[in-house]
């Protein structure tokens, strides 16, 4: 018999075991189906209450966990707002603890606090989903990279995988150096210096500021979004010289394997730090990314919906 | 004779001195300091298996008043010191107004007379509201009753206005903390940036943030040759800044916190806002260097910088929340089952880094000594007292620690301040 | 917790459980008018390799192949605030059910809230003509009004009893055990 999921919480990749990530890698392949179906809804969370709390602005990560919660015919609210102009009114605390009152049952929540989901999560009885905290962890988004290169190369385990770009102020790349490491692949992380956190090779992985060597071996790549008002602080001279240091197009990728994978987690920037032509082309499995990132997220809500009777019994 | 403390183990590194021994109060002077003291006492106290020390002076806390009452008062954060063991304080000018003028000198030390319980010696802005633009009248702070100068909570980032200040300062015998600090270089930072930084994705402040700034301090000291003194101390690079400097003669000198000296960034794992102190807590290499230049007198005192803070302020993402935490009740039992319980600091330590160094460089006159003579501030610690840091045990009216219900053994039980007894049994009785 | 003993007695034997199957399959074709809509959709676990089976039985009997599809109706089940989650497998059902004679396959019938969400569950594919069930043990205690259309053995039995059975696909060898809790 397989680990149950006992977690009334997913703040992050950093304290799930492998088996742990497997178990939503594995309970997510099985709704990926139900996309497909004629009536693409399931009854599994019919009564419970879902509130999408987006402190920080997203499209997709919220319009994807939405359609994951109505997929499992839970019952949806969205509360958007920036933090900024939030905690001139009311604190944090107090929003979660009205929602508690409301007796809603899981929160998602965006915040560009790191630490905020673990501190609503410390709060309330309901299960909290981190949908990006700050730079600390996006494991949604992880989870369906993971997913994807599973899906794509059948394994994880040695695969030879390298996060591009912004790593210093990257959720996404530190949740999949988390996941990926903890599922046995060699990760290198690749970009600009001002862009490399400190202590990151004690993560486990490898660091590399020259991006051509960090694509060579690479089995697949994963290029971060990079944030425009970034070179106001310096932290690169240019677009102009990012684009072509560190842009992904595919000059860069004839040195690199026939079968390379190319993920980004999105918004693209089209034709900064990835070409239109590699966006497009057949390397590119960006849009099973946010396929696939339906059912991991399905599968997330469902396990913690049910950790609530796990947890009773233990 | 008013007083006679018996048979307590005195230490008092002013005169060399380590021994059990009496201790006699007069008049709020100490009068006698030696074994068998056979003169009558109004008031005999049995100190046996105690440590009696000369009254505790922290040299950096903020009291809040004016301005910020709900944090803390004077008088509130009088009696979280006497509850440490302090008969004396030096107050930061960060208060609001700033305190960059006689009037708000004065209004301290009024409202310090008017419920009286320690010692509150107040530290005036350097710069008018501590903006960093122009200094303040140096000498009339003096003569109002500032003992020193400082921006505290702000460096003096203009490096040809430090230096002025400083030989102006001199001048007068006036000498000036400095908060060492790049803002530019911490920027939005909330911790001390290091692998745990990278985990946690909090924006880190790097160790040379106040290590360019101790550096650049050093230089002008050594320029100008008043005297300066580092505040909060924070990381291993400064240490090795201000070892060589002193070795160079110059007239620095430096104090550092008990969070420093117990605590690293590795505590922030739980993104506890009762961790966000500014300086930020370093690493477990800046705390081991810590450690030892407290121990070689590289670090010259130890202060609790204490600053206290609403908990509905502290209550939010770690973001969000201010920094500081307060410090003076937990500074002695910190010490004691951190540093001197294993052997690491002994009570002399204890002594010269915050009773008689905190005095010396203050320029406190009749503090930091038993020596006959000397004013009548005595502390008295249990060594084998054990205490809960319970939300009871503070008595300021703010209670942001990370050191609630912390178990340590050794605190302070007694206090007299000019002679007469503020702390009783670990109560308040002034 | 003291372990309560456990009794097990063995009620089906692999050539019987072989030709109970057997039987099913025969009293399905009975009972379909068109064989040309015939479709067997069995519940996982068990219920799909019992399908799989039926299946072949029926290739064997009548030379045609009627689409076969499996059901996991975890996802419809009523009681994830009790049991929580569970593991989960896929629901594989590659063709049109629209206007198909649908017969469902499962191993035990008990409370009849399996079957419950697998109807559920195979309506959200499509509006079948019909839906028959077909299951091998039917040991009473319904809870819903539900009832199989071919059954292979009526096994009656207590509450504190259960039904296990095993398959060779699954579980190593074909047999049907009654399990006795015993204090």
């Amino acid at each position: 018999m397989k680990e149950l999921w006992k977690r009334k919480d997913l703040l992050g990749l950093q304290e799930l075991s492998s088996e742990e990530i497997q178990l939503i890698l594995d309970t997510a392949d099985s709704f990926k189906e139900i996309s497909l179906r004629a009536i693409k809804k399931v009854p599994a969370l019919r009564g419970k209450t879902i509130v999408n709390l987006f402190l920080e602005p997203s499209t997709r990560t919220r319009t994807s966990f939405e359609l994951a919660a109505k997929r499992l015919s839970a019952d949806t609210v969205n509360i958007s707002a920036s933090a900024s102009s939030f905690t001139k009114g009311e604190t944090l605390k107090d929003t979660a603890r009205n929602l508690q009152a409301l007796k809603i049952d899981i929160l998602i929540m965006r915040h560009s606090a790191a630490g905020s989901a673990r501190f609503l999560a410390d709060i309330l009885d309901a299960s909290v989903i981190n949908a990006g905290d700050g730079a600390h962890e996006h494991p949604t988004q992880a989870l369906l990279d993971l997913f994807t290169l599973k899906q794509k190369k059948g394994k994880i385990k040695n695969l030879n995988v390298t996060i591009i770009g912004d790593i210093l102020h990257s959720r996404v790349a530190r949740s999949n150096i988390w996941g990926l490491t903890k599922l046995g692949a060699n990760v290198t992380v690749a970009g600009p210096a001002t862009l490399m956190p400190v202590g990151i090779e004690r993560l486990g992985v490898t660091v590399c500021t020259d991006v051509n060597k960090a694509i060579k071996q690479a089995d697949a790549i994963n290029i971060l979004r990079i944030q425009m008002e970034r070179q106001k602080t310096n932290l690169f001279p240019s677009i102009r010289e990012y684009r072509d240091l560190y842009g992904i197009d595919l000059e860069k990728l004839k040195n690199a394997s026939k079968d390379i994978l190319v993920m980004h987690p999105g918004p693209i920037n089209r034709d900064v730090e990835i070409s239109s032509e590699v966006a497009d082309s057949s390397y590119s499995v960006i849009l099973d990314q946010v396929t696939n990132g339906l059912a991991v997220r399905m599968a997330v809500l469902y396990l913690v919906a049910g950790s609530a009777a796990v947890l009773e019994v233990n | 004779m008013d007083i006679l403390i018996k048979g307590g183990r005195i230490v008092d590194p002013s005169q060399d001195f380590d021994c059990i021994a009496d201790l006699g109060i007069n008049m709020g002077k100490i009068v006698a300091c030696g074994s068998g003291i056979k003169e009558k006492a109004n008031k005999v106290v049995d100190a046996t298996g105690l440590i009696v020390v000369p009254g505790l002076i922290d040299m950096h806390v903020h009291f809040r008043e004016p301005g910020m009452e709900e944090k803390e008062t004077i008088y509130t954060g009088m009696r979280a010191a006497a509850k440490g063991g302090f008969s004396s304080v030096a107050t930061m000018p960060n208060t609001k107004p700033a305190t960059d003028n006689e009037g708000i000198v004065k209004y301290i030390l009024t409202k310090t007379a008017e419920k009286p319980l320690i010692n509150v010696f107040p530290v005036a802005a350097a710069t008018l509201a501590r903006d960093g633009k122009q200094m303040t009248e140096i000498g009339e702070l003096k003569k109002a009753g500032a003992v020193a100068l400082s921006d505290d909570g702000d460096c003096i980032t203009n490096s040809a206005l430090l230096r002025r200040i400083l030989e102006y300062a001199g001048s007068l015998d006036m000498p000036v903390l400095e908060h060492c600090e790049d803002p530019v270089l911490s920027g939005q930072g909330v911790m001390n940036e290091s692998i745990m930084s990278t985990i946690l994705g909090l924006k880190g402040i790097p160790a040379a943030s106040e290590v360019v700034m101790v550096a650049r301090d050093l230089t002008l000291c050594k320029m100008t040759g008043s005297r300066l003194h580092i505040q909060h101390v924070s990381s291993a690079g400064s240490v090795e800044l201000i070892r060589w400097a002193k070795s160079k003669g110059v007239p620095v000198t430096a104090e550092t916190a008990p969070h420093y000296l117990v605590l690293t960034d590795d505590d922030l794992h739980s993104y506890s806002t009762m961790l966000k102190v500014k300086p930020p807590i370093g690493s477990k290499h800046d705390r081991e260097e810590l450690i030892k230049a407290v121990k070689d007198g590289t670090i010259d005192a130890i202060a609790s910088d204490h600053a206290p803070h609403l908990h509905a302020e502290k209550d939010v993402e770690f973001d969000y929340a201010p920094f500081g935490m307060i410090g003076l009740e937990s500074s002695i039992p910190l010490i004691m089952e951190t540093l001197i319980n294993p052997g690491i600091l002994d009570f002399k330590d204890l002594v010269r880094l915050m009773s008689l160094n905190p005095a010396n460089i203050l320029g406190l006159k009749g503090k930091g000594s038993l020596k006959r003579g000397a004013d009548g501030d005595v502390t008295l610690i249990d060594p084998e007292k054990e205490v809960v840091l319970t939300k009871d045990y503070f008595e300021s009216k703010s209670i942001n620690t990370p050191f609630l219900n912390w178990k340590c053994k050794g605190a302070p039980t007694s206090l007299f301040v000019s002679g007469k007894q503020i702390l009783k049994d670990e109560k308040i009785i002034g | 917790m003291t372990k309560r003993q456990e009794k097990i007695i063995r009620i089906m034997e692999p050539d019987q459980l072989r030709r109970v199957i057997m039987r099913i399959s025969h009293e399905i074709l009975e009972k379909t008018e068109n064989h040309e809509d015939l479709a067997i959709v069995g519940i996982v676990t068990r219920g799909a390799h019992l399908a799989r089976r039926v299946v072949d039985n029926i290739k064997e009997i009548e030379g045609i192949n009627p689409p076969f599809g499996i059901l996991d109706i975890t996802l419809h089940r009523d009681d994830l605030d009790i049991s929580g989650t569970r593991e989960m497998h896929k629901t594989e059902i590659n063709f049109d059910l629209n206007e198909k004679n649908i017969v469902l396959v499962d191993d035990v019938l008990f409370s009849g809230r399996t079957v419950r969400a697998a109807l559920d569950e195979i309506t959200d594919y499509g509006r079948p003509k019909k839906i028959q069930l077909a299951v091998l043990i039917d040991r009473g205690h319904r809870e819903l009004p539900i009832r199989a259309d071919c059954v292979g053995k009526n096994i009656p039995t207590s509450f504190d009893e259960k039904v296990r059975v095993h398959l060779k696909e699954e579980d190593g060898e074909d047999v049907v055990l009654l399990v006795k809790q015993e204090d």
